[in-house]
């Protein structure tokens, strides 16, 4: 097995009272896409901000590349590449300025970097804009700038918190292909994300987080198939319709129904599924589908992800 | 125990953040530039030639050359503080350059002191402009009487050093745009007024004098004077002493107080 690259164990973060992530356990490894899902508010960017040595760790341990965060952060963030939830490019210097300035914060000169610049803003798409001022980019644009700043250093580990909140889809699915294509070349990720769509896609491996704690840990398709099931029954239906219904399904472990709003849940229905779809006939009212990260969020915290 | 908390954590990583305040600041050097080029003309006219003709000092000097000691000072004063007001605040609160640096190698304190020095380097700049502006109007309005005024330059390393910090330790407390009015209303205001720079302190009441020895614009007038007149005395040393220890206390204050800001 490949060694451990970003290790956490018992990791506690407080704020005063406020417990904002509750002694978490886990290990990044070479080469993987690891992925943090999870609603806002769950310790994600706390997560984050605690590897980048950007807030002290309160109990735990935390190691990148077998060095302590607290005790050696400047080798710990020369190992790093971050990609921040809210773009911080600089508004100051150009295009290309950005990652020139960048890469000296590092202590690589311009001239050592300027192949490993031209690479990356080809490969984000960015080649004729070197010399265009930052808040003229558009918002794809300037999230492609950011990963590109985050890949002057030729990190160990690639993170990425949210790397794709508030791109419009278009934006989205190109950041998304950029980032397969770095998993492609054997990028260590560390990914934050509340969109299931893109745990999915991109995370080898994942944790969902939810108040501070993790929940789960597993491949994407495995914690699906282990938690939500292969199908998913979802409800439409008046209460006393639904109830009816549901007496039918066979009353074991397998099968779990959950209520969010005025949506019905069946989870494990498996044969029983199948009749009532299709005994209601009407795929507004009973829809049968394949299960995904969502129902697995759903199923763990007994709510909603995006509450 | 004590020594090492409060040792600033510091490594070239500061001389990056003064570059990057360098490459960002050229980009807009007209800008940035013509301001502090015609700002002194402006003065020395306004001030030293026309409302100068309406004073009369009872050291029997004309009033610009009075002026010129307070002018080498208020300028550079300006010029780092904005730079590290306004400026800083900018950088920490709306654009996020803190933030992204220090996810590098870079230290807070390494950005807090890159910070200062690009203020230093600033304030300067606007210093020797000033000198230069002096000397090349000597001829006429006689403003510089000895070579000592030269060392005003060196010496300006202490004030810039000591405005910036000023500066960013308020800035880094700063919560709005607007509470930058507070500073402006009762540091640098009063400073600008009471420091020395436009009428003499001496002929002031005793208890003025006494709050004004407090005021540190004072003591950098105060240090030009002597150096501009080539009247060169003891208590320039005295100032020189206290701004050093302003400078040192405004230094590691405003370093505590942006990692208490920036890290949590």
């Amino acid at each position: 097995m490949t060694p451990a690259l970003i290790e956490a164990s018992g990791l506690v973060k407080h704020y005063g009272d406020f417990v904002a992530v509750d002694g978490i356990t886990f290990a990044i490894r070479e080469g993987e896409c690891f992925g943090v899902l999870g609603p806002n508010g769950a310790g994600k960017t706390t997560t984050i901000r605690m590897i980048t040595a950007g807030s002290p760790v309160t109990r735990g341990e935390l190691r990148v590349a077998g060095l302590s965060v607290a005790e050696a952060p400047r080798k710990v963030k020369a190992l790093l590449g971050v990609v921040p939830q809210d773009d911080n490019l600089d508004p100051d210097l150009l295009v290309r300025q950005n990652l020139e300035v960048y890469a000296r914060y590092f202590g690589l000169h311009r001239e050592t970097v300027r192949q490993r610049i031209d690479e990356a803003l080809e490969l984000f798409q960015l080649d004729d804009r070197a010399k265009s001022n930052v808040d003229d980019l558009s918002g794809g644009m300037k999230r492609r700038l950011t990963i590109a700043r985050a890949l002057v250093n030729d990190p160990r580990v690639l993170i990425l918190d949210e790397p794709t909140t508030g791109l419009d889809p278009q934006a989205r699915h190109l950041v998304w292909q950029q980032l397969r294509l770095l998993k492609a070349r054997g990028v260590t990720m560390l990914l934050t994300t509340h969109y299931m769509e893109e745990a999915t896609h991109l995370c080898d491996r994942l944790v969902i987080m939810h108040r501070g704690r993790i929940l789960r840990e597993g491949r994407p398709h495995d914690l699906i198939a282990e938690v939500a099931g292969p199908q998913v029954l979802e409800l439409r239906l008046p209460p006393a319709e639904r109830d009816a219904l549901l007496t039918e399904f066979p009353q074991h472990d397998g099968v779990s129904v959950e209520q969010v709003e005025d949506l019905t849940y069946v989870f494990g229905g498996g044969r029983a599924s199948e009749l009532a779809a299709a005994r209601v006939g009407d795929p507004h009212r009973a829809h049968l589908r394949p299960g995904n990260m969502e129902d697995v969020f759903l199923l763990l915290t007994g709510r909603g992800l995006l509450d | 125990m004590i020594a090492v908390a409060l040792a600033p954590d510091v490594s070239r990583g500061a001389f990056r953040v003064w570059q990057r305040n360098r490459d960002a600041t050229l980009r807009n050097w007209l800008t940035e530039f013509l301001g502090v080029a015609i700002e002194p003309f402006a003065i020395i006219l306004a001030l030293g030639l026309a409302l100068g003709r309406f004073v009369e000092l009872s050291s029997g000097e004309e009033y610009v050359q009075f002026l010129a000691p307070g002018l080498m000072a208020l300028f550079p004063m300006f010029a780092a503080t904005f730079e590290c007001a306004w400026g800083s605040y900018v950088r920490l609160e709306m654009q996020g350059t803190y933030e992204s640096i220090t996810a590098t190698p870079v230290s807070v304190d390494d950005v807090i002191t890159g910070e200062i020095l690009w203020g230093t380097t600033r304030s300067l700049v606007n210093g020797s402009y000033i000198l230069l502006v002096a000397f090349i109007l000597n001829p006429w309005l006689h403003m510089i009487d000895s070579p000592w005024a030269l060392l005003a330059i060196p010496v300006g390393v202490l004030p810039g050093i000591l405005f910036s910090s000023i500066s960013i330790a308020f800035a880094s407390i700063a919560r709005a745009m607007s509470h930058f009015a507070y500073f402006f209303t009762l540091v640098i205001n009063p400073m600008f007024w009471f420091g020395g720079a436009f009428f003499p302190f001496d002929d002031l009441p005793g208890w003025v004098q006494v709050v004004g020895w407090f005021v540190p614009l004072k003591h950098v007038v105060d240090i030009y004077r002597g150096l501009v007149t080539g009247n060169l005395e003891w208590s320039m040393l005295i100032s020189l002493a206290w701004l050093a220890v302003a400078t040192a206390f405004f230094y590691v204050l405003a370093v505590k107080l942006m990692r208490r800001r920036l890290i949590h």
